[in-house]
């Protein structure tokens, strides 16, 4: 089992690194998370996590199209915030599970 | 006499004439079809068109012929769902009241939806291969065409049939290799996901085949718009890939008609909100939804179709006798994939079970090998075009199980 250690709590994430409970995910763990991918998180970067947590609650599949349907960021933004993999790195800073891609 | 509407009469819809016809009391019941097109498609032969396999006359028929009898055949554009009012506007002005609904409208592969895709190369440089046209040009330009940068490029991570873009790009470099051009065709394959496909064990064994057959994989490159001047696909993060043939698989929405009736869901695709087990819809009880119109996360593929409309019809002969919707779809997919040289693969899986490898349908004796390039497996997609028109479509009762079954499949432990 792999962990993480943030502020002396063990935290369980899967073999990418991804939070197996959404629930332990907190905006310092965040902030700490998004350091290792080198990005320094704002309040838009916020925006958007909250936003993937509150369709991940509900269970919604994630894309990045639904994102930039969001209203928050259009695609270009995301990809921006998030350089690289944005739907596949925000995951993994939101706390949430890796996104399934439909097939 | 209470009514049974289904529109579109594709693979899903042709299925669930058949089967309903068979199954509801033609006392009791009237059952009616309706779709804009009078000829039926067999769209996995689509694939073979460019490469000469299959010729375009070979996977057209009329749809009338698999239209069971006592079931009425309108052909007409579906304009409008009021499910409030449980009524189906038509182009025609005509208006179909009913009690059930099945809706089976498909997807659509929409150019449009990408700046410059549909600019002034479509048809001379870029094309698609999933609708008849486009495979017929592609199939012309193919023949004459010199060498030069083949791109195959996905727009969109959710498309029908994800693994026939794998096939293309196997297929054209056995066809390319096979005119002695090879040395003269450099094959990229453009996608935005993070390799070949989306399932790490069966991904692992197609980026294996990529790599042997000198084609290489560009993951992670989602596309933003075609600059038709400089003949470059440009990607959100700005980077680009040159091509001087690009073969494009769209992005894939659904039905207008689903947007015009405001039923479809965020993604702003026109897939309708669906139950991923019963198929009912999520906004009206007396609306089902099929194939590749749903938004259920499983392929979109005739398989699933096929798997999907055995237990739709259960549950539609329970929602009219007013039991619980018992039968439930776990997400049954099985797909052959040509690798060239008559050579193919084989993968069947669900919502919860990768594609593994092992033996298909039977364990040990198979006959066909998944995840394994075999003969048989070949053999197996080439005789599925008959069976695709002489049983699959009228609905008879094929040999393999409607829910996933774990028989023949090598399991190892997951961590």
């Amino acid at each position: 089992m792999e962990t993480l250690t943030y502020n002396g709590t063990q935290i369980e994430v899967n073999a990418e690194g991804y939070l197996k409970d959404m629930n332990q995910w907190t905006p310092e763990l965040a902030r700490e998370m998004a350091s290792k991918e080198n990005i320094e998180l704002t309040e838009k970067h916020f925006d958007v996590l909250n936003w993937l947590r509150a369709k991940q609650a509900e269970g919604t599949p994630l894309s990045i199209r639904k994102i930039g349907n969001s209203g928050l960021v259009d695609i270009k933004q995301f990809y921006a915030l998030f350089p690289g993999g944005p739907l596949k790195i925000s995951s993994k800073i939101a706390g949430i599970p890796k996104p399934a891609s439909c097939i | 006499m209470k009514k049974l509407l289904i529109l579109g009469a594709g693979t899903a819809g042709t299925m669930m004439a058949n089967k309903l016809s068979r199954n509801l009391n033609k006392d009791l019941w009237e059952i009616t079809i309706v779709d804009k097109d009078e000829n039926h498609y067999y769209q996995p032969g689509f694939l073979f068109i460019p490469f000469g396999i299959y010729q375009p006359e070979e996977v057209i028929r009329p749809k009338r012929e698999f239209i069971p009898k006592g079931v009425n055949f309108v052909i007409d554009k579906i304009q409008k769902i009021e499910g409030e009012k449980n009524q189906v506007l038509l182009s025609s002005g005509t208006v179909l009241n009913y009690d059930v609904l099945v809706v089976a409208t498909g997807t659509i592969p929409v150019p449009e939806e990408t700046e410059g895709l549909k600019g002034k190369l479509w048809y001379k440089d870029i094309f698609d291969f999933y609708t008849y046209e486009g495979t017929t040009q592609l199939a012309k330009k193919l023949e004459t065409w010199k060498g030069g940068k083949l791109v195959i490029n996905l727009a969109e991570t959710l498309i029908k049939c994800p693994v026939a873009p794998l096939e293309f790009t196997f297929l054209a470099d056995a066809y390319f290799t096979e005119k002695g051009m090879r040395d003269k065709v450099e094959i990229f394959y453009v996608t935005p996901l993070s390799g070949a496909f989306t399932k790490p064990k069966a991904t692992a064994m197609l980026n294996k085949l990529m790599d042997e057959k000198h084609i290489n994989v560009i993951p992670d490159f989602y596309l933003q718009r075609v600059d038709n001047d400089r003949k470059v696909l440009i990607s959100y993060d700005e980077k680009e890939v040159p091509f001087d043939l690009l073969v494009s698989i769209p992005v894939n929405k659904g039905d207008q008609m689903v947007e015009d009736s405001n039923l479809g869901d965020e993604d702003g695709l026109n897939f309708i909100p669906t139950d991923k087990h019963t198929l009912q819809s999520k906004k009206y009880e007396n609306m089902f939804v099929i194939g590749d119109a749903t938004n259920v996360p499983a392929s979109k593929a005739g398989s699933v179709a096929h798997f999907e409309a055995e237990i739709l019809t259960e549950n539609i002969l329970s929602y009219i006798i007013k039991e619980p919707l018992a039968a439930k779809f776990d997400g049954h997919a099985n797909c052959f994939i040509e690798t060239g040289y008559g050579k193919g693969t084989l993968i069947d899986f669900n919502y919860v079970t990768e594609p593994l490898p092992g033996k298909f349908p039977f364990a040990v004796i198979g006959p066909m090998d998944l995840l394994k390039v075999t003969r048989a497996n070949h053999y197996g997609k080439l005789a599925f075009k008959w069976v695709y028109w002489h049983m699959l479509l009228t609905g008879k009762k094929l040999p393999v199980s409607t829910n996933m079954s774990m028989t023949g499949k090598l399991v190892e432990p997951i961590n």
